[in-house]
């Protein structure tokens, strides 16, 4: 076989080789969609997140405007402090709550921004003063025992 | 000191000690053979089309298996992942499913056994009959150097070429995932798709299946070329040599698979 049609055929192998690599990053993958444009950072406190993650969605009426950045602790309150990168063209009013929910019953966890009716707007790095923090099931269960057991007390009498 | 006998608890402890000299010493011989094959590889990239030719065969004549097996892994991903996600009335999620399998454990891992026994095989069989046919010293004795001139193009080869096949293996394999399960099943297209892009990460998951085959790569090339050239050059030798490149390729991949699973996508 000739030198040139060799380097042909492994030059089609490469172009397919990378096309693939192309088809799983953009089709496959969200390496185009993750990339959100021009961002500002916003904060919120909340005394529990559940099983929420960094990179998780940040919807509001059920819209994906931005990501988590990063979860921490803060030392001072025990609370988890969340900081989102959010679209630059969404502007959220101070009076926003911000609830961590689920989507769907076994779903991935994300951030639900529902929007209050404040004429000033959240700056970047500022923080949501109304969070929800998400619902943790043993608790439930733990308050409806409860309310079922103060509820059966004066039958007893 | 009087010979140990071959009998009893010494003979079994005298064994033991061979077997672990004998595997330490060829662990060193491989050491050594790699750092010679990295110290003479310049020639490989100077004189670029031997490393071309060898792409042609351990990649390009790979293409064909790579494919078509991709195809029936996605096929059957889709059937089988179908299959069990509808139980939980999350039959869209099959996108996911079939994407990351192959992404991230599926697409690296076969492509890697698949290379091992269709290319890692013949660079052994070739390097051994050359060995055995004394090519390897008649190299030697005009001056040129065996492993700059044969084995190291051979390695690089298929160093370049896993990472390749492996993301055709992964490509194909979810376009046989949404074969059967959109166009044959019926699961919603937008569906399969969006939900597959929102949970499926190029760095985390597509780069490091890219990471993982490169690493298979460069351990079933070592494997091959250097079985290739430790055969015994004899009919029988050259056999040997062959099923062990298999063999130890196939345990190889696994192993490390495990390693770098374990670095990977330990902090999910």
């Amino acid at each position: 076989m000739s030198r040139k049609l060799m380097d042909i055929w492994v030059g089609f192998f490469v172009v397919i080789g990378f096309s693939a690599l192309l088809f799983l990053a953009l089709r496959v993958g969200n390496a185009a969609s993750a990339n959100l444009g021009e961002t500002y950072t916003l904060k919120a406190k909340f005394d529990n997140i559940g099983g929420l993650k960094v990179r998780g969605p940040v919807k509001s009426a059920g819209v994906v405007v931005g990501r988590i950045a990063a979860i921490s602790l803060d030392p001072d309150a025990y609370e988890a402090v969340v900081t989102m990168r959010v679209n630059a063209r969404y502007h959220f009013p101070r009076d926003t709550y911000a609830s961590i929910l689920t989507s769907g019953l076994l779903g991935e966890q994300y951030v639900g921004l529902d929007v209050g009716g404040d004429e000033r707007m959240l700056k970047a790095g500022e923080s949501f003063s109304r969070t929800q923090s998400a619902v943790v099931l043993e608790k439930l269960i733990g308050q409806f025992m409860l309310n079922k057991a103060s509820e059966g007390a004066p039958n007893n009498k | 000191m009087p010979e140990p006998s071959s009998k009893g608890a010494l003979g079994v402890i005298a064994s033991l000690g061979h077997a672990v000299n004998e595997i330490a010493q060829r662990l060193g011989f491989v050491a050594r053979f790699f750092a010679a094959i990295l110290l003479y590889s310049g020639q490989s990239f100077r004189r670029i089309h031997l490393t071309i030719r060898e792409m042609y065969f351990s990649g390009f004549q790979s293409l064909l298996i790579m494919l078509v097996s991709s195809l029936f892994i996605g096929m059957v991903l889709g059937l089988q992942g179908f299959e069990t996600l509808q139980r939980f009335g999350s039959a869209e999620a099959l996108g996911i499913m079939v994407a990351l399998s192959l992404t991230r454990e599926l697409g690296p891992v076969v492509a890697a056994l698949l290379f091992a026994s269709r290319a890692g095989s013949s660079i052994t069989a070739e390097i051994g009959l050359m060995k055995a046919t004394e090519q390897l010293m008649a190299m030697d004795m005009m001056a040129v150097n065996p492993i700059a001139r044969v084995v190291a193009p051979k390695f690089w080869g298929g160093v370049l070429s896993m990472p390749l096949l492996a993301s055709l293996f992964s490509a194909v394999g979810v376009f046989g995932g949404y074969l059967v399960g959109v166009v044959v099943i019926g699961v919603d297209e937008g569906a399969f798709w969006s939900q597959m892009q929102s949970s499926v990460d190029f760095r985390l998951d597509i780069w490091n299946g890219i990471i993982k085959s490169f690493v298979f790569g460069i351990a079933v090339s070592l494997i091959a070329v250097f079985e290739g050239y430790d055969s015994i050059p004899t009919a029988e030798g050259v056999s040997a040599s062959i099923r062990r490149t298999v063999v130890n390729s196939a345990l190889t991949i696994l192993a490390l698979d495990f390693v770098l699973t374990s670095f990977m996508f330990r902090g999910l």
